[in-house]
């Protein structure tokens, strides 16, 4: 037997085994050079999470703060005066005046306003007439159905606001009975939109990171053949997936990290939860995002593939599937129940929740325990998926 | 020129045809889209569970009660006893609203006093809380209507009268489903263009056709030609696929659609050449189409109405093809927009496509160098 | 020391979905302190043949069993024990020479008191101390195969695989590998080094040969030379016309193989029968050869005992050449192919300085030179896919700048490997191309029609490029590139990776289109394709360092201790020149 056999058999094999631990650390210092030397992941993890937050926290707002309406002025009076200048001092509206409907049927037409409240000509006499129904019609543009809700309940709003001070002002209150409805909104009293908008685009950024960005660098080890080398070296299985997930999920806390700061300083998003909350959320669904990446790159071992499955597996469905935008419960039964299996769904009712209620722990638990679970599928999926094979 | 044209464009169809990825690329997304989109993008909101707290023991605050169990609105209604139990049900969202009727609630309606109804909404849906606000303002106010007529006093809130034109029922299909034809013609578009000169760049192809007569400008042509079919393809498929299966009405003139559908398709395909002359690998082509898209789609008022963003981020959407077509292909499909509106929206459309095709043009020539 | 066997296939079969099986019924074994050659063109399974030893592949049927541990039930007991050097070497180009080294040290067990001396070994051994901190992605071909090899080297396996190291490696690095992996087996370790270089295989201590699957033969490469001894000759004092020699050559009964050899042809007699001594005698000749024409005898080759087993090469007859119409003789013979003064410039780098040559018709014309050396910038800017800092080429008369597209209608252009569109079928490909060209709707379909026939499509020609084997890929390749007819025809490594029969019959279409008046440039690593140009450019730095046919190269080199060198031998002989008087200006 030749010396380098008779070595090989009797002292590498024990060595090997003690040094797993290194070749985790070795790994894991790798991977680390890679991502500060490769620009497309720094772009991926720090660049895009920026412009995204950028473009939800901007871009994308459901408030339709001053909604441009016109207001057909048909009577003249003073009562219509009054309720015209309602219309035109409302927070909600940003109203044009003229006295003739055709001008605005055209600007409906061409989207430049959203509405048209029209105060018909025998208003005043009707209202004063008292006999109750003094018509004044809204006509919203229906073509785009979220802002046609609103402006029906802000004109509703303003109406019910003017009828009331009118009362007021006659001296007509006490006879006023009637059921007074009083709304309040926990957690974001002014209703914007941002402060949902925002931490739930989190939920997006890091299912790029998580499963994008981890599902194309493994694809690319394959591509050139670094996984191969790799594979014919002591390393088992567990040491790469675990080299993989160390580094990425600690890129994955950085940009959150980056996110938050983003929110809370430049958007004013509040921050009511604590950072252990944070923590806690993040971490468990960094789980399943890695996980789900891993079992992309088991799957597809080169990076066109890995990114179209990644874009349409992971990204997609958090943008819509996760209640971000939107809602869940209005979808058809059978989308419902694939919701499910979205963890971004979890993620973002509890980022939502850290951010704007504080640490419900009876919402998050259960949210992490489920987001735990997922991961765990994927890396029960992977770890089986990925075999020290090539065939 | 001609029979080298059609050679260049023949075979860039057929080898997206033939090409597995590319095939993919024509069959999974439009499918995708339409099902998934149209389904789960919407802003309405249905089956919502409610919470209430009825501390009301006399007939009107159960009446209410019973009208809200009646709704179809609503999913669920539940019902609780005590003021704590409110709390953890919104926390949890487990409900996304809890009503509250006070002890004197009969009482006081009738003494023909105002009686006051709470309700507490789960702001971190701000979205779906406000509309199911109007949803419950609605039901009580028909109760209101209701009591006032029985007690013979003026009914004021029912003098509104509500229309809601081009979509009186509000129906959220007909907004989705339109907006698609621009989305689907924008994201295949801009695929099939940016993988066109990446795949031959990464299977050696392209020099082939750089040492070949053909001249810079055929190639970006026959580059041009084959997406503008494709995107065309899909668009009229979906446009069909509106009117027979979600049965959206189709008010105005594909005459008018089509023309503008045309220089929209050929300015995301300027993009499209752009993003292709810079890529080395089709896997860079596909992420900087993503980079695109992802904005052009959220900035184009199809996520959220453009009015409402900062006026500089409405200043930057000038830029934004999609932006421009989603208004002509609503007003088109819904509204029956006349040529004037269409022309005057169409416009910015050529502007955008004569910039980025001769930018792409001047790039191709830069890169064949 | 030597004799232990390391690994040994039983019955070894291997299937990647339908089709014939990837390796059929293999066994063979591998031994320390020896160079196992393992040899044959691309698709023979050299590298699943690899990828089973490692046991990152299992077999269907059979065994393998690598330092006494079974593959496919102790994968695991391997690992340790072998150093694998895949494709592109398995390096992060990301990563730092150094730093690939710490990684694969800490994967491979090395324990951290050993490292500095194991490093400093290895960097010394492969030279690459004054690049420790340059990024692997940045180092040239043959530098980061020597990385590749130092990091698979780490723990001095007992076993060392190198899968296809000298790809894309220039002869210089290749020669310098070898002498590396040739002075660990004197330590005892066992290599096995595929390729598809069969010179390569010459050198070998044992060779398993490998072709579609199967294994053709084992065991020293000398004793399989042995079987051509006697029957391989060079027809010699041939001035001209060696390409219509080497046809009528082909073209006897008793003669299964032949190549241009410089100005020589080489020539394998079939086996004779009756057992006869008497040599053989040479046919009758073109006049235009004149009467110094003789056959000497010459020691086989690797490579003529290779086309013996295949039994034979394809024969010296090309259809195409004999289909197509003679090029058109343009007045005044001026070259169709020009480089004046062409120099290209990227930033602070010069690719290529002050090149200048020039084609006749009906000449082929090599470029040579290492990796890097700006052969290839040449060569582009010469079919117009590069413009020239400086300098002007031309194509038939034509100026690349200035009337590009009449240039580029008068020129064939065939890529590193056959850069088809692999989903198009064959049809639809040489379609495509007719179209570009701008043939006519009734020509299109007439040449289209004649390349079918002419190649032998057949039933093939629906078949998707991609799926065409090898040799087919490669006529189609050629056909697209010469439907219209062109006067310059220009090869960028046309044959790399291809089996030695089916460049043969290239280099005869080849052959038989020159001698019809096509010009070739042509680019490439494997001297045997050099010895077919007529003249040859060897580039070095940037710079055209010598000029001339293969055989006044070889003659530049003749030194009483080189009396017969090879063109290799001429190659990196002249590099060498260059570098010492480059350092003596410096």
């Amino acid at each position: 037997m030749t010396d380098l056999v008779a070595k090989h058999e009797a002292g590498d094999l024990s060595q090997v085994r003690t040094s797993a631990g290194g070749r985790i650390r070795a790994l894991i210092v790798k991977e680390g050079l890679q991502i500060v030397r490769d620009p497309s992941s720094i772009m991926i993890a720090f660049v895009l999470p920026v412009i995204l937050l950028f473009l939800f926290g901007y871009g994308v707002s459901l408030d339709a703060n001053r909604v441009k309406v016109g207001l057909v002025m048909q009577d003249t009076s003073p009562v219509a005066r009054s309720l015209a200048s309602a219309f035109i001092h409302s927070p909600f509206f940003d109203a044009r005046v003229d006295h003739a409907l055709a001008p605005f049927e055209a600007d409906l037409v061409a989207s430049r306003i959203r509405g048209i409240v029209v105060i018909p000509p025998d208003f005043a006499e009707r209202y004063q007439a008292g006999d109750d129904t003094a018509p004044i019609q809204v006509i919203a543009d229906g073509s785009q159905p979220n802002t046609a809700s609103f402006v029906q309940n802000y004109a509703q709003g303003v109406w019910s606001t003017w009828l009331r001070q009118q009362a007021v002002q006659m001296g007509r209150s006490a006879e006023g009975g009637g059921l007074v409805l009083e709304a309040r909104f926990w957690f974001n009293p002014e209703l914007t939109s941002r402060n949902f908008l925002v931490p739930g685009s989190v939920a997006i950024i890091m299912t790029m990171i998580g499963t994008l960005l981890t599902a194309l660098v493994i694809a690319r080890e394959w591509e050139r053949g670094t996984m191969e080398a790799m594979m014919a070296t002591p390393v088992s299985v567990g040491e790469l997936l675990v080299g993989k997930i160390v580094p990425y999920f600690l890129l994955g806390l950085a940009a959150m990290a980056l996110c938050t700061g983003v929110a809370v300083l430049l958007f004013g998003v509040p921050f009511r939860g604590s950072m252990l909350a944070l923590l806690a959320i993040s971490a468990a669904f960094l789980c399943p995002a890695l996980g789900q990446g891993l079992l992309i790159s088991a799957v597809a071992k080169n990076q066109f593939v890995a990114s179209q499955i990644a874009l349409f597996t992971g990204f997609l469905p958090a943008m819509l599937l996760s209640g971000f935008i939107f809602e869940i419960g209005s979808m058809p039964t059978v989308i419902r129940w694939i919701t499910v299996i979205v963890p971004a769904r979890y993620f973002v009712s509890s980022l939502q929740t850290v951010f704007l209620a504080g640490d419900i722990w009876s919402l998050l638990l259960p949210s992490i325990a489920v987001m735990l679970a997922i991961g765990a599928g994927f890396f029960l999926l992977a770890a089986r998926n990925t075999r020290k094979r090539i065939d | 020129m001609w029979g080298r044209l059609k050679a260049l464009i023949v075979k860039e169809l057929l080898a997206l045809w033939r090409d597995p990825k590319g095939r993919a690329i024509l069959i999974v997304p439009p499918i995708m889209q339409l099902l998934v989109f149209s389904h789960a993008a919407t802003l309405e909101v249905k089956n919502v569970d409610i919470a209430v707290l009825n501390r009301d023991s006399g007939r009107w605050g159960h009446e209410l009660v019973q009208r809200f169990e009646g709704s179809s609105t609503f999913n669920r209604v539940v019902q609780i006893q005590a003021i704590p139990e409110i709390q953890p049900l919104i926390d949890d969202q487990e409900v996304l609203a809890v009503l509250q009727i006070g002890p004197e609630f009969s009482r006081r309606i009738e003494a023909g006093l105002p009686a006051d109804i709470q309700v507490i909404l789960d702001g971190r849906r701000s979205n779906a809380a406000q509309i199911v606000q109007g949803y419950i303002a609605q039901i009580v106010q028909r109760l209101d209507a209701e009591l006032a007529e029985q007690a013979g006093r003026p009914v004021p809130s029912s003098t509104v009268v509500s229309r809601n034109w081009f979509n009186p029922n509000l129906e959220y299909v007909w907004f989705t489903v339109p907006s698609l034809i621009g989305m689907i013609a924008l994201l295949i578009g801009i695929m099939v263009t940016a993988l066109t000169v990446a795949r031959e760049r990464e299977l050696g192809t392209f020099e082939q056709l750089l040492v070949s007569p053909l001249r810079p400008f055929e190639i970006l042509i026959g580059k041009t030609v084959p997406p503008l079919l494709i995107g065309l393809f899909h668009a009229t498929i979906y446009v069909a696929a509106a009117v027979f299966a979600f049965g959206v009405p189709l008010v105005g003139s594909l005459l008018l659609l089509y023309p503008s559908l045309i220089l929209y398709l050929a300015a995301v395909i300027g993009i499209g050449l752009f993003i292709s002359s810079l890529a080395q690998t089709q896997q860079q082509a596909v992420l900087g189409a993503f980079i695109f898209a992802s904005p052009a789609i959220l900035l184009s008022g199809f996520a959220s109405p453009v009015e409402n963003m900062p006026e500089w981020l409405q200043a930057v959407t000038i830029v934004n093809p999609l932006r421009h077509f989603q208004v002509i292909v609503i007003g088109v499909f819904l509204k029956g927009m006349p040529a004037r509106e269409v022309l005057a929206n169409t416009l910015p459309l050529l502007g955008i496509a004569a910039a980025t095709l001769t930018v792409a043009a001047w790039l191709f020539r830069k890169r064949m160098e | 020391m030597s004799g232990d066997t390391l690994i040994r296939f039983n019955r070894v079969t291997k299937r990647f979905g339908e089709g014939p099986p990837a390796l059929d019924a293999i066994s063979a074994d591998v031994t320390a302190g020896r160079i196992t050659g393992l040899v044959g063109p691309d698709g023979a399974g050299k590298t699943t043949f690899i990828r089973l030893v490692t046991g990152l592949m299992v077999p269907d049927e059979g065994g393998v069993s690598v330092l006494g541990h079974d593959t496919a039930t102790d994968a695991a007991s391997i690992f340790p024990g072998i150093g694998y050097m895949p494709q592109r070497f398995g390096l992060y180009e990301d990563l730092s020479v150094q730093e690939n080294l710490n990684l694969y040290a800490e994967l491979r067990g090395l324990p951290a008191g050993e490292r500095p001396a194991v490093f400093d070994r290895l960097l010394r051994f492969t030279d690459l101390q004054r690049f420790t901190g340059r990024l692997a992605g940045r180092l040239s071909g043959g530098m980061k195969q020597k990385l590749g090899l130092a990091c698979a080297l780490m723990r001095t396996p007992p076993l060392l695989l190198l899968d296809e190291p000298s790809v894309g490696v220039d002869p210089i690095s290749r020669r310098e590998l070898w002498a590396m992996v040739k002075e660990l087996t004197g330590g005892g370790m066992g290599v096995v080094w595929s390729t598809a270089y069969l010179d390569e295989a010459q050198r070998c201590d044992s060779v398993l040969l490998l072709n579609q699957g199967r294994l053709l033969f084992d065991g020293d490469p000398r004793s399989l030379m042995k079987r051509a001894e006697g029957r391989v000759f060079q027809v010699r004092g041939l001035d001209w016309k060696r390409r219509a020699v080497l046809a009528r050559m082909l073209a006897q009964p008793d003669v299964i193989d032949g190549v241009i050899q410089g100005r020589h042809v080489r020539v394998v007699y079939k086996e004779r029968v009756d057992g006869a001594e008497n040599p053989p005698v040479l046919p009758p000749l073109p006049e235009e050869v004149g009467t110094q024409a003789h056959l000497a005898p010459v020691p086989p080759r690797f490579e003529d005992a290779f086309m013996d087993i295949l039994g034979g090469g394809p024969g010296g007859r090309s259809a195409l050449a004999e289909r197509i119409a003679p090029v058109e003789q343009s007045a005044g013979g001026e070259p169709v192919i020009e480089a004046r003064g062409l120099t290209k410039r990227f930033g602070d780098f010069t690719a290529a300085r002050d090149i200048t040559f020039s084609i006749p018709r009906g000449e082929i014309f090599g470029l040579l030179g290492p990796n890097g050396a700006g052969k290839s910038t040449t060569f582009k800017m010469l079919c117009g896919l590069l413009a020239p800092t400086e300098g002007a080429g031309r194509v038939a008369g034509f100026d690349l700048r200035r009337a590009a597209a009449q240039a580029r209608q008068r020129l064939g252009y065939m890529a590193q490997k056959f850069s088809l569109y692999g989903d198009l079928s064959a049809r639809q490909n040489l379609d495509f191309f007719s179209g570009v060209y701008g043939l006519g709707r009734r020509r299109r379909r007439e040449q289209v029609e004649l390349m079918i026939r002419t190649f032998d499509f057949g039933r093939l020609s629906d078949t998707a490029a991609k799926d065409l084997p090898l040799g087919f890929k490669q006529r189609l390749a050629l056909a697209c590139a010469i439907m219209h007819e062109p006067e310059a025809l220009f090869l960028d490594e046309p044959t790399s990776g291809v089996d030695p029969i089916t460049r043969r019959e290239f280099w005869t279409h080849i052959n038989g289109l020159v001698e019809k008046g096509v010009t070739v440039l042509v680019t490439t690593h494997f001297m045997d394709e050099a010895e077919y140009c007529d003249r040859i450019a060897l580039i070095y730095r940037g710079r055209t360092i010598a000029t001339g046919s293969p055989d006044e190269l070889k003659e530049r080199v003749q030194r009483p201790d080189l009396p017969d060198p090879t063109l290799e031998d001429a190659f990196i002989a002249l590099v060498e020149e260059s570098d010492l008087s480059e350092q003596e200006v410096a």
